[in-house]
């Protein structure tokens, strides 16, 4: 038995690391929702259901509501562009395929906030963009888009797009393209053959995109932040403003539970749906 | 191999690809600029990168982030290489719940995990600063390490180890001489990943950071949120330059060893 005794020590760092350092915090968070908090500062152990009671107040609701459009309308534009891209980058040729990916791996691993200074560059008054519709004769003013909510989306997309293109390319990967032909041959149009069969073959790498930009996009509150100015207001930001500033723990505690359990259900939904345990496209 | 003959397709490939790469190439652009206001072009200068590498401060910065990656990658790699290795020979019932809880920072809001680090931190009573921020950025860059090897040793002819095994060779030695070879470049495109998520990061770190610890991403948002000079744009695109390095460097270490990230 000498043996598996050493092979259990292999384990032991994995075993105590996430024990102490991932199920820990978690299981503390869920806890820390139900407690009270003290006067100033800190936390009372004194059990109540008041921070979720607190969560409909309309005001926080107004928030989630907010967040879950701003999430639903970049998610939307995120698959409107990605799967598209996914899709004909897929068809390309391998050296091509290989090129591409460079290309998408470069802004993939510089910092989001370089490239969301990128955007403000572009939306900030008389930035590139007025001046480039004030060139062309299409504005007479400057636009003013920065600090705005279409600015927000548009950070949010940009952030967020290469995560969608990375899923539906490894998707559209691994799919059998005779089949599509087989569709075709049997006389189906090309619409119907990418609807009935490609369409449904590439459903887990779409789904596992949907899944990967519409959760962070509840939560990444610096793109809110610098794109939004205080305009915008996500759970993020939320959870953020209460743990920073009105340093109310349980608070922000138990809005992240909601929102921790909002994820896991869009996570279980995939694994139902797709039958498959992970996601597409995740590395 | 199918021809690459020119589709309609290719344009919106080049479309959208032009797209992402547009603020990028603005942000270097406007950091050769004369001017301190970016909307302005007033001729070409490399002012503002004599400046930044005049600024102490940044440098530290800097410092903290290659530090904070560089133990934070480390870390992750001896936990979630060895958990991927005990995982493939030792049958336990935890095993799946294993798998899951240390995956679970992958799947869960960045802001979640800031937020429940910085509450659990303080309830231990942790010092927040570079120990803080090291343990909360091993935890997120475990679970890739540990995908990448598990997926590697997926693929690994289990034959080899046995062999040596029937040979007489200890487990240790087997380690060492068939296993970890054989899965370096699964460890090493692991920890590159790791060290550009951790090198990224602003919201867990904003969370757990101390005072007068700063990275560089904290760096950045806060000159982001109060007001931008040029500096910063010369800062990022240096930053630039060093991802694109880093991509170009695992590409090279994937093919050449045919394995690692896809």
């Amino acid at each position: 038995m000498k043996q598996r005794k050493s092979l259990w020590l292999l384990l032991a760092p994995m075993y105590v690391f996430t024990l102490l350092f991932v199920a820990g915090p978690l299981i503390y968070m869920f806890v820390l929702s139900f407690e009270t908090r003290a006067e100033t500062w800190g936390v009372i152990h004194e059990f109540t259901l008041d921070n979720y009671k607190n969560i409909f107040q309309p005001v926080y609701l107004q928030t989630f509501a907010e967040s879950f459009r701003l999430a639903l309308t970049s998610t939307a534009l995120i698959v409107l562009i990605g799967y598209p891209f996914g899709y004909f980058m897929a068809k390309l040729s391998e050296a091509w395929k290989k090129r591409l990916m460079l290309l998408l791996m470069i802004p993939f691993w510089t910092n989001s906030l370089i490239r969301l200074y990128g955007w403000i560059i572009i939306f900030r008054a008389n930035g590139t963009l007025d001046k480039i519709l004030m060139g062309l004769g299409l504005t007479d003013a400057p636009l003013k888009l920065l600090y705005t909510y279409p600015a927000v989306v548009v950070g949010m997309v940009y952030a967020l797009l290469q995560f969608m293109i990375l899923a539906v390319f490894s998707s559209c990967e691994k799919m059998d393209w005779s089949l599509v032909d087989a569709a075709r041959d049997l006389g189906a149009s090309p619409a119907k053959a990418f609807l009935t069969v490609t369409l449904k073959l590439t459903m887990p790498g779409l789904l596992s995109g949907v899944i990967l930009t519409f959760i962070p996009s509840m939560g990444l509150f610096f793109i809110a932040d610098i794109l939004g100015g205080n305009k915008v207001v996500l759970v993020g930001s939320l959870i953020q403003d209460q743990l920073m500033k009105a340093h109310n723990q349980p608070f922000a505690a138990a809005l992240a539970v909601v929102l921790m359990l909002l994820t896991t259900a869009m996570i279980a939904l995939y694994k139902r749906v797709t039958h498959s345990d992970e996601l597409e496209g995740v590395l | 191999m199918k021809k690459s003959r020119f589709r309609p397709s290719h344009i919106y490939l080049a479309v959208v690809m032009l797209l992402i790469y547009l603020p990028l190439v603005l942000v270097i652009v406007y950091s050769f600029n004369e001017s301190k206001i970016s909307s302005v072009w007033a001729g070409f200068s490399l002012k503002w990168y004599k400046e930044l590498f005049s600024d102490k401060d940044l440098f530290k910065a800097l410092w903290n982030s290659i530090v904070l990656g560089a133990a934070s990658s480390c870390a992750a790699a001896v936990i979630g290489t060895l958990g991927a290795v005990g995982f493939t020979r030792v049958k336990t019932r935890t095993k799946g719940v294993m798998e899951y809880l240390s995956m679970l920072p992958m799947m869960t809001p960045e802001i979640i995990l800031a937020m429940v680090f910085m509450a659990f931190f303080s309830l231990l009573g942790l010092p927040f600063g570079m120990t803080t921020l090291i343990l909360a950025h091993t935890a997120f860059c475990v679970p890739y390490l540990y995908m990448l090897v598990r997926a590697r040793l997926i693929g690994m002819d289990p034959s080899l180890a046995e062999a040596a095994r029937d040979l007489g060779a200890g487990e240790a030695r087997v380690f060492f001489d068939i296993t970890l070879p054989l899965i370096a470049p699964a460890i090493a495109s692991g920890m590159l990943l790791s060290f550009a998520m951790s090198f990224d990061d602003v919201i867990i770190s904003l969370f757990v950071t101390g005072v007068g610890v700063n990275t560089l991403p904290i760096k950045v948002y806060t000159a982001l949120k109060t007001g931008v000079t040029p500096e910063i744009n010369a800062l990022c695109t240096l930053m630039l330059a060093a991802a694109a390095l880093l991509v170009v460097i695992s590409s090279v270490l994937g093919r050449r060893k045919g394995g690692g990230t896809r």
